[in-house]
């Protein structure tokens, strides 16, 4: 069969705050023969889906983007960007209008084709999570740790279209893939608090805080994040007395259980 | 209370840019009960539909309750009218934004450390919920 490849869209964090996020993905995906291939000249998504549909001008940049895909698969890390990438194709489908207006206007030929893809659903729907247990060299025996999917991953279910918004399991099964003990708590799809970390970090640590609270108390060592953002409210937002619990990118983890973190070198199986 | 005009083209122009429309809110509060952030609003978010509903226009304007809304879409998720609150709380944001200099958030607002603190996402996010 031949190779698929995958076009990778990185956004504005994986090439600042978050380069571990990308460094261990994609040193993943080589150890799995993935061929993830950034997409050349991208900008940045946009961070946030437009909720009003006239708001043309914001839809223009996570567009330009899908054009550029060219209809193959189109992968994110951060689930911010995947959240934004994936709802305006969704709007370009179903909005004539805005469909119009927006390639118009970038003189770009397109009409919501192509997979948009989290790299989590990439390694559970294309690769596969036995094979890739197959793979694991160094199992994270006994690490317990609690997914974190947070929002843009789930919600809105019927877009996203990621699992169960109410009931999530993917992580989980991830987690269990790379020999770990998965730790699931209730307010592991509660909102980290998202951008009130620059308008009211108040609310954000408290918000990140009932989150680590209930990780720690469930027993977990640490949490697993799939967007920087909830990385940086849960690490940092937590208000003072609450308990404190280090937070990792699930490519962190996955470079670990493959063997490829930063420091370690491949060993011939 | 008759709903002035302004507040009807308001709606008028939330349900064509969003589908949305608050009178279809029958008031069981299941958004407010899941909402995450509500112990930082002046308004639950079932009061501004509310509002909404009876032409309060100037009360939600006046609320703290959009600018906390961190369009979590947990309230969307669990609607059973199906409303999405996400995108008519970023209808009153944007009826506030959309008048000529409104802003919520300038740059020198952000203390310096934070700054260097802050991922990109956060500020970008943050800049386009709260100003244009």
């Amino acid at each position: 069969m031949a190779r698929i490849r995958y076009r990778y869209f990185p956004g504005c964090t994986l090439k600042t705050q978050a380069q571990i996020m990308e460094q261990t993905a994609l040193a993943s995906a080589e150890a799995l023969g993935i061929q993830l291939e950034e997409l050349p000249r991208w900008q940045c998504c946009g961070a946030v889906f437009p909720l009003y549909e006239d708001e043309a001008i914001s839809l223009l940049s996570p567009v330009r983007t899908l054009a550029a895909a060219g209809g193959e698969p189109l992968v994110s890390l951060c689930a911010a960007c995947h959240h934004v990438l994936k709802r305006a194709q969704e709007a370009v489908r179903r909005n004539k209008e805005v469909r119009e207006k927006v390639t118009d206007f970038l003189q770009v030929d397109y009409g919501g084709e192509g997979r948009v893809l989290h790299f989590l659903e990439l390694l559970r729907d294309d690769y596969g999570f036995s094979r890739l247990a197959a793979e694991v060299r160094r199992p994270l025996a006994g690490q317990k740790l609690a997914p974190y999917y947070g929002c843009l991953l789930l919600r809105p279910g019927g877009v996203m279209q990621f699992d169960d918004p109410e009931n999530p399991e993917t992580m989980e099964e991830f987690l269990a893939a790379l020999g770990a003990d998965p730790v699931s708590t209730a307010y592991r799809t509660e909102c980290c608090g998202a951008y009130l970390s620059v308008t009211r970090s108040d609310v954000a640590a408290s918000t990140a805080g009932r989150i680590v609270e209930a990780a720690a108390k469930a027993g977990a060592e640490a949490l697993v994040a799939a967007c920087p953002l909830c990385r940086y409210n849960l690490e940092n937002s937590v208000g003072s007395g609450g308990p404190r619990l280090p937070v990792y990118y699930f490519t962190e983890l996955l470079a670990e259980a493959l063997g490829v973190a930063p420091g370690e070198e491949v060993k011939p199986g | 209370m008759i709903p002035s005009a302004e507040h009807r083209r308001f709606l008028q122009e939330m349900k064509a840019h969003t589908g949305q429309d608050p009178a279809r809110c029958y008031q069981c509060a299941k958004c407010s009960a899941s909402c995450p952030v509500t112990e930082a609003m002046d308004l639950l978010p079932h009061q501004v539909i509310r509002l909404l509903q009876l032409g309060f226009n100037e009360k939600v304007q006046a609320s703290s309750t959009p600018w906390i809304c961190a369009t979590c879409f947990t309230c969307a998720a669990r609607c059973p009218r199906d409303l999405d609150l996400a995108r008519i709380m970023e209808g009153v944001r944007l009826s506030f934004l959309r008048r000529r200099g409104a802003t919520r958030l300038d740059p020198g607002d952000i203390a310096p450390e934070l700054l260097q603190k802050l991922p990109q996402q956060a500020l970008v996010s943050a800049f386009r919920k709260h100003s244009r």
